[in-house]
């Protein structure tokens, strides 16, 4: 059986998060109610003229620098020429022979080696607005449509043909989305449409590709990987029974787990790009690009690098609380007021991390300052392991701080002999079974005994007293 | 009250400002003048009679109460039907905007009223400004004043014809081959283009962008700096307005020509011109040079590029600006359609004109796959050499002198089944378009059947008012501006 090489090349579309869009004032919130951040120029009306937002530019610029980019000095926006209602003008402002930036790459892991995977090009657009199908009886013949997203700023970036596997795709995405985030550039919501991804794959020989085909809607990078595998098989099914692959657009069936023909090579469009004579090329000077760089966020990968090596952590760790910015500065803010790293770092990673999966990070109430108070009251024993969840999971519901929590539920932690003593006491006549068994040479049944007095403590007491002062009861009544 | 529609607004400004007439009177003057010619000349699509009268009382009271008035207070102004105003219809002489009425004003708008003129109404013009003679227009032709049988020019025919019969004072039209000039050339008034990026193209609607200027119609010189000095400077809302600062163009008109030089570039004095178009415009020379000017023969060599270099490049921007018109959003929509590529097809098929038509199917081959190298991208190169063309010229000459049409105007129908010949009607105004630089037509002369003939005075970019300085000069040392059309 013939062997092929597989080559796949990403576009990536990422809205950007600026509050207006790139050619208006108009806001970009997701959810409003239909056609009610508009205006006439995102509806495409007569006489209207775009403006560019320069903070989309910088945006741009900056995602091109963290993927090691060329930003072309002079860019220019072109006229993608093509007719849809969701397209108010009836052509996209985006660009064409003269982008943003040039080249570039993105780290990925293949095989336990490091790969680059090279970056084409960097460009920004408008987006289009979205068709709504009527549904209900009356407006079945009909679609609406709304153009609350018409304008809003995209950046397009289109990987090298470099990619050699559905799984590569998959950490090539999941890579560039690390980073993109950590920029702040973009929320990356693939269920809100902030991200979108199309693929180019095509199965050759080494050093030459073959007939490719374009595939389109997938809606999470799993369909994404899938959508791969399936159009990876079929074309190697083509080819193993010699036929030809035809270079068309095919979509993506995520419930029937296939991919169909959208339009052949003949149906293509052709786009009649032409530059966009409203607006003048864009000159992009070198100290613009020197401040731009300045505020540029430590990426992921340097900061995993740093947590091992500053903080020494375990890379397990490292990985964990660099994968989201937030968390990660969310750590070191720990750190500052607590400074013993793997125990912030445990307690992030776990009871942390749990909780905020359901919340946004930007609500959280609980800061930096209290998990790290409620972390020295378990140092100091004070607290149990036990209880500190307890503690920590009011803590996000209230907002109050550790001890406050701590001095109104009674949660104060016994460490006290004297009283703990009395318990143990009333255990060990409570128990007398138990208390055989052991006797009998049954370790286990100190356990019992222990998890026993921590009842009647309500888990208040500190648990290696009581195991202590259990076993000197025991060795008492034996001895 | 009879002598306002010959007047020029710098005159009117002066009865007004001696008190001896009011705005409403003005106002009211105007729309009797239309009322009597209007049906001869048909150069309006809309008036706006009862608002311009409720104006024109809100600037006699604020003139009684002595408060400081802007330099147009009161002049009645006609706008080209390309050109948004607020609320009020905006049809591009097009069935497919036919009930179109812009929820904004043009930034140009918004300088006019602010400096007190008054809208009048809107003005006809060749289908999106496409054409040399209004005979494209959706709804009627205009006719010239001069002589009704012959066309206004175009595509700013409705706003030369206004000016010219005396139904207006001032009026802006929009240029992007010459739809200022020729139709002012054709009408015996002055008209100009201004450097590309002078003046805000926001709420123009668009025809060809990197070519479409907004410029001023006017009865003289003097109205003609009065009303670039308003419209001019950069609009945060047009970037390709450009921000340079304005010269304050009435201080440059003085009747004086002394150290300014003068081409006569060659190239604009062979093909199929009138011979009295060729002889006024000599003589023009000749009256400069009486002035004090320098005039010498130049050359500007790839002229006889710039009417193909103009058709690919126009008809490509105009392919993609007005794909907008598709009957989803706004404007015409066609009754019958079973589905939406349908009504696409059914609504541009029935909303569209002729010759719009030609120039979006011309425009959208030149864009295509495998024609775009040979005849856009050619197109720009030229465009770029016709550009240097000037700049070397203007290293010599402050000014180029050309005739501004090569005849004067034409019978209505004689050209319009002849789109070759129609399109040379703009032969000598289209490269001022493709260059960027500014131009005007002044009166010279009257030619055959005694129509107007226009003198072109070409400039460096951005320096109007050596224009204006030398138009004006002309003006002032002949006797043209005062023969008017008897209708």
């Amino acid at each position: 059986m013939k062997e092929y090489k597989i080559y796949i090349g990403l576009e990536v579309h990422v809205e950007l998060s600026t509050q207006s869009k790139l050619f208006c004032g108009c806001k970009t919130k997701f959810g409003a109610a239909p056609n009610t951040q508009t205006c006439p120029v995102c509806l495409g009306l007569p006489g209207v003229l775009p403006v560019i937002n320069r903070k989309a530019v910088e945006y741009t610029i900056i995602t091109a620098l963290a993927l090691n980019s060329r930003i072309n000095k002079n860019c220019r926006f072109a006229r993608k020429n093509y007719y849809y209602p969701d397209l108010p003008k009836n052509y996209q402002i985006s660009q064409y022979e003269e982008p943003l930036a040039s080249g570039g790459w993105v780290e990925i892991k293949a095989n336990g080696k490091t790969k680059k995977i090279g970056i084409e090009r960097i460009h920004l657009e408008e987006d289009a607005g979205k068709l709504i199908h009527g549904e209900i009886k009356e407006d079945k013949d009909f679609s609406f449509v709304d153009y609350n997203r018409a304008g809003i700023p995209l950046m397009e970036i289109v990987s090298r043909p470099e990619i050699n596997s559905p799984e590569e795709a998959y950490e090539y995405l999941v890579n560039l989305r690390q980073i993109v985030r950590y920029l702040g550039v973009s929320d990356c919501n693939m269920e809100e449409g902030s991200l979108r991804c199309d693929a180019n794959i095509s199965l050759g020989e080494e050093n030459r590709m073959g007939t490719k085909t374009e595939l389109k809607n997938m809606n999470s990078f799993k369909e994404i990987r899938e959508g791969l595998r399936a159009e990876i098989k079929r074309q190697y099914e083509l080819l193993s029974r010699g036929e030809k692959v035809i270079q068309e657009t095919r979509v993506w069936d995520p419930k029937k787990k296939k991919t169909f023909s959208m339009r052949g090579k003949e149906e293509a469009h052709d786009y009649r790009y032409f530059p966009e004579p409203d607006l003048p090329p864009l000159f992009i000077d070198k100290s613009w690009v020197e401040r731009l760089k300045a505020i540029i966020p430590e990426l992921p990968q340097e900061r995993f690098n740093r947590f091992i090596h500053q903080y020494g952590l375990p890379e397990y760790d490292a990985g964990v609380l660099t994968e989201s910015k937030d968390i990660a500065d969310y750590f070191e803010e720990c750190v500052k007021f607590f400074p013993k790293p793997k125990m912030v770092s445990n307690w992030v990673m776990g009871d942390f991390m749990r909780l905020v999966k359901k919340e946004d990070m930007t609500k959280i109430k609980i800061s930096p300052a209290s998990t790290a108070d409620l972390l020295s009251e378990v140092e100091k024993g004070t607290l149990s392991t036990t209880m500190a969840k307890e503690v920590m999971e009011e803590m996000f519901k209230t907002g109050k701080g550790a001890s406050q929590i701590i001095e109104e539920r009674g949660l104060k932690q016994i460490s006290d002999e004297e009283s703990l003593d009395k318990v143990a006491d009333e255990v060990v006549k409570e128990n007398p079974k138990a208390v055989k068994d052991w006797q009998k040479g049954k370790s286990q049944a100190i356990k019992f005994l222990v998890g026993q007095l921590m009842r009647k403590t309500k888990g208040k007491a500190n648990p290696q007293l009581a195991n202590k002062l259990i076993e000197k009861k025991l060795k008492n009544l034996s001895g | 009250m009879n002598i306002i529609p010959e007047l020029p607004a710098n005159k009117i400004i002066k009865l007004l400002k001696r008190k001896e007439i009011s705005v409403e009177e003005i106002v009211l003057a105007q729309f009797k003048r239309i009322d009597e010619v209007e049906d001869k000349v048909k150069a309006f699509i809309s008036l706006n009679k009862e608002e311009a009268i409720n104006e024109a009382k809100m600037w006699d009271k604020k003139i009684h109460e002595d408060k400081k008035i802007p330099p147009l207070c009161g002049i009645p102004i006609a706008i080209k039907d390309n050109i948004c105003v607020k609320n009020e219809k905006t049809t591009c002489g097009s069935r497919i905007l036919e009930n179109f009425s812009p929820p904004y004003s043009a930034t140009v708008i918004d300088k006019v009223k602010n400096a007190g003129c008054i809208i009048i109404g809107k003005t006809n013009m060749d289908e999106f400004a496409m054409g040399s003679s209004t005979e494209n227009s959706s709804f009627y032709v205009t006719r010239n004043p001069w002589n009704p049988e012959t066309i206004p020019g175009g595509s700013s025919g409705g706003s030369a014809a206004s000016v010219a019969s005396g139904e207006v004072t001032l009026a802006l039209g929009s240029d992007t081959g010459g739809s200022i000039r020729q139709p002012a050339a054709l009408c015996g008034i002055v008209g100009m283009k201004p450097t590309y990026g002078r003046v805000s193209r926001y709420g123009l609607v668009a025809f060809a962008s990197s070519l479409d200027q907004i410029g001023p119609l006017t009865k003289d010189v003097t109205d003609c700096a009065l009303l670039l000095q308003v419209i001019s400077g950069k609009d945060n809302k047009d970037s390709t307005s450009i921000d340079r600062p304005v010269p304050k163009y009435l201080e440059y008109l003085i009747p004086d020509l002394q150290g300014i030089k003068v081409g006569l570039p060659k190239e604009y004095f062979v093909t199929g011109i009138e011979k009295e178009v060729k002889e006024s415009v000599l003589q023009a020379a000749k009256v400069l040079e009486d002035l004090g000017a320098k005039v010498e023969e130049t050359s500007l060599p790839h002229t006889e590029y710039a009417v193909a270099t103009y058709y690919l490049i126009a008809t490509a921007e105009a392919s993609s600006n007005l794909a907008r018109y598709d009957g989803v959003k706004y404007g015409y929509r066609t009754k019958e359609k079973t589905n939406m590529i349908d009504m696409y097809k059914k609504t541009r098929k029935e909303g569209f004109g002729d010759e719009v038509k030609r120039r979006i199917m011309l425009g959208t081959y030149v864009l295509s796959k495998g024609y775009y190298e040979n005849y856009y991208g050619k197109a720009l190169r030229v465009r770029t050499l016709i550009k240097r063309d000037f700049e070397k010229a203007f290293e010599k000459f402050d000014v180029l002198l050309t005739p501004t049409s090569p005849t004067v105007a034409f019978k209505i129908g004689e050209k319009i089944d002849d789109p070759l010949k129609m399109y040379l009607s703009d032969i000598f105004t289209i490269s001022a378009n493709l260059a960027g630089i500014p131009g005007i037509s002044i009166p010279c002369g009257f030619g055959q059947n005694n129509l107007p003939v226009g003198l072109q005075i070409l400039g460096r970019p951005f320096e109007e008012e050596t224009i204006l300085r030398v138009a004006y000069a002309y003006e002032q040392s002949t006797e043209w501006r005062k023969r008017k059309p008897e209708i």
